[in-house]
């Protein structure tokens, strides 16, 4: 059954017309359907298009966070083959929020790493819905640094709401953490390519976000805190989420214009929960494109390029 | 209250320049409730005589009391885009900006001056909390990149004294960007051989507690400062559960090993100065230096809101 959010439910009211009259048909083979069906998915397929065609920020929030939305495993499995997940911090503990890695992509072993949120409830606890702790970056930065150990790619993906706001992670320095990963992110001399897939949740985020190149997906959000947050903070009232979301520009489009991402990922029409190997195929495409135009530099210049690469955002806006 | 007071009064403040005048005298020390004479805190650099409660400090005040006699060169402040994202809440995030510069006198939050703490030359980059709460946006960004750039240029260390709650929403996504950005000023100051000290002052939360402020070769941090990655509502709300006493205070964080020391406002010019010396292979702080840079003679130059001229190097 598929989950429909809100603003879909034209295409909702059609698709189970269309599953009424396939029910019916498979009942009565005296009653012709066939006709009407063609006709109603070809009015679902333009009311999805429509509807996906002018996503306001907030419906695209809402896509971002889809339950049935690809995520990091299934990325890591369509896109790489031995994929090896390694765990722990060697400080403290292991933290499922993050996965990290290596794996071969298109017969080349590269590092991966990213937040899985689960897709179930016993997955979803068990990776913490994607919120990682500080032994969640501690093990990025570990796998990040093997990586240019032995002068492997790192790619990341992103989707997280936030890091994990909780007592222990407090204590044993969730903001030190997430700013030794961005500071791990920045001193590779290895390529470095991100990928936003879903939710780009603040320094969560970006703790694994700062590469060479930053890609979003078509309908992903990245954001310096939650819509929802901001609101409560600068409305008083979460309910204006819709609001803040509108007005801090998270969505990929708007980024792009900032100069704060790369690129952007097209998403199948009814957004990357509709059809994932297309978008995830796509995303491959990128990240392949991406270290090839990568491959021309030098450890030094790869660093450098980075570098340069952050100091520049915001500077020539007026 | 009416539209006069509300909206006119701050724009010819700023016009002529005038700070606001503190309406009371006296100061209520929010630990102990004593009621401390304003003057008084003043001399004893806000920090309340009785319980040692550190009330929070002007950027300039600070930058005044860290620095040998009071003296500093300002560092320019670069210019920035106001406002790209044409944000709205309740009101517009441009007045908002022409608020609280008609308050605080300062463009932004990052005021950063060039000087010498107990003759050790070094800059010091300080958020004024006062300027909407200290919060990271392009323009504290960029002035703390350019500090960085300054000190890799004249050889000297920098010291941070970050007060803020975090990155600044009215900026979205670019104030997200800071972090990575001033992490690479770090980064580069680091790497040119330069020690980078950070003295966490309250509050020290969110997105700057998150980057350069935990990225320190030394991280010293004030008596009770609250430092943080999430806010204690968030985590109340996500825990439901009652904060452990002293939860994110200075001496929780250094506790948990989190942070170096935790020093007294008085004594960490020379903390400062003395580690500075030993990290960069420099002869001890005189002992000259150290008696008569007291707390008593550093207290002379704290009111009044320019920096003093630095006198001529010698």
């Amino acid at each position: 059954m598929q989950n429909y959010l809100d603003f879909e439910k034209p295409i909702s009211d059609l698709e189970t017309k269309i599953h009424e009259l396939r029910t019916l048909a498979g009942e009565d083979e005296s009653v012709d359907t066939s006709e009407e069906i063609s006709r109603l998915e070809n009015r679902a397929r333009d009311a999805m298009t429509d509807i996906y065609s002018r996503l306001n920020p907030w419906q695209k929030t809402q896509v971002a966070r889809h339950p049935a939305r690809p995520h990091f495993s299934n990325y890591a499995s369509a896109l790489f083959t031995e994929f090896t997940p390694l765990a722990g911090d060697r400080k403290f503990s292991e933290d499922a929020a993050i996965q990290a890695g290596f794996a071969r992509f298109q017969g080349a072993p590269v590092a991966v790493i990213g937040q899985e949120k689960g897709h179930d409830t016993k997955s979803r606890i068990k990776h913490n819905f994607g919120s990682a702790r500080p032994e969640g970056y501690r093990k990025a930065i570990r796998i990040m640094e093997m990586a240019d150990r032995f002068g492997l790619p790192v790619i990341t993906l992103v989707d997280t709401a936030g890091a994990y706001p909780g007592v222990g992670a407090e204590e044993r320095g969730q903001a030190e953490a997430i700013a030794r990963s961005t500071e791990t992110c920045l001193n590779l001399k290895v390529p470095l390519i991100s990928v936003v897939i879903g939710e780009g949740g603040s320094g969560g985020a970006i703790a694994i976000a700062t590469g060479n190149r930053v890609y979003m997906l078509e309908h992903s959000i990245y954001s310096v805190i939650s819509p929802e947050g901001a609101a409560s903070i600068l409305w008083r009232d979460s309910a204006r989420a819709r609001d803040a979301a509108t007005q801090m520009k998270i969505t990929a489009q708007d980024l792009i214009q900032f100069g704060i991402i790369d690129g952007i990922i097209n998403e199948p029409i009814g957004g990357a929960h509709r059809d994932p190997d297309a978008v995830i195929t796509r995303t491959g495409e990128t990240i392949s494109k991406a270290l090839e135009d990568l491959s021309a530099l030098g450890p030094d210049a790869l660093r450098k390029d980075r570098r340069e690469k952050f100091l520049k955002i915001g500077r020539s806006l007026s | 209250m009416n539209w006069i007071t509300n909206y006119v009064r701050p724009k010819i403040n700023s016009m002529l320049g005038r700070r606001e005048v503190p309406e009371n005298l006296w100061i209520k020390c929010p630990e102990t409730g004593e009621m401390v004479f304003h003057n008084d805190l003043v001399e004893n650099h806000y920090v309340i005589p009785a319980s040692g409660y550190h009330m929070k400090m002007s950027a300039t005040d600070r930058l005044k009391f860290i620095f040998d006699d009071g003296a500093y060169e300002l560092l320019p402040s670069p210019k920035v885009a106001q406002d790209p994202l044409k944000f709205r809440d309740s009101k517009k995030y441009t007045d908002r900006l022409k608020e609280y510069r008609a308050k605080t006198g300062k463009d932004d939050t990052i005021v950063a001056g060039y000087g010498k703490v107990h003759g050790v030359p070094l800059i010091a980059c300080v958020h004024d909390f006062g300027f909407m709460g200290g919060s990271l946006g392009i323009a504290a960004g960029e002035a703390i990149v350019q500090a960085f750039l300054a000190a890799i240029e004249r050889k000297v260390p920098l010291v941070m004294f970050p007060a803020s709650g975090g990155a600044r929403m009215q900026e979205g996504t670019l104030s997200l960007m800071q972090l990575p950005r001033t992490t690479v000023a770090v980064e580069m100051l680091k790497e040119a051989g330069l020690p980078y000290i950070v003295v966490l002052t309250n509050p020290t939360t969110g997105g700057v507690s998150a980057s350069y402020a935990m990225l320190g070769d030394i991280q010293l941090a004030e008596p009770g400062a609250e430092i943080g990655f999430a806010g204690k509502r968030v985590i109340e709300q996500t825990i439901r559960e009652k904060l452990p006493e002293g939860f994110q205070t200075s001496e929780y964080l250094l506790e948990h090993g989190m942070v170096d020391m935790v020093v007294h406002r008085h004594d960490l010019p020379l903390t400062i100065a003395r580690l500075i010396s030993m990290l960069m292979k420099k002869p001890p702080i005189a002992a000259a230096e150290v008696e008569t840079a007291g707390v008593e003679q550093l207290a002379a130059p704290a009111n009044g809101g320019e920096p003093v001229p630095l006198p001529a190097a010698n």
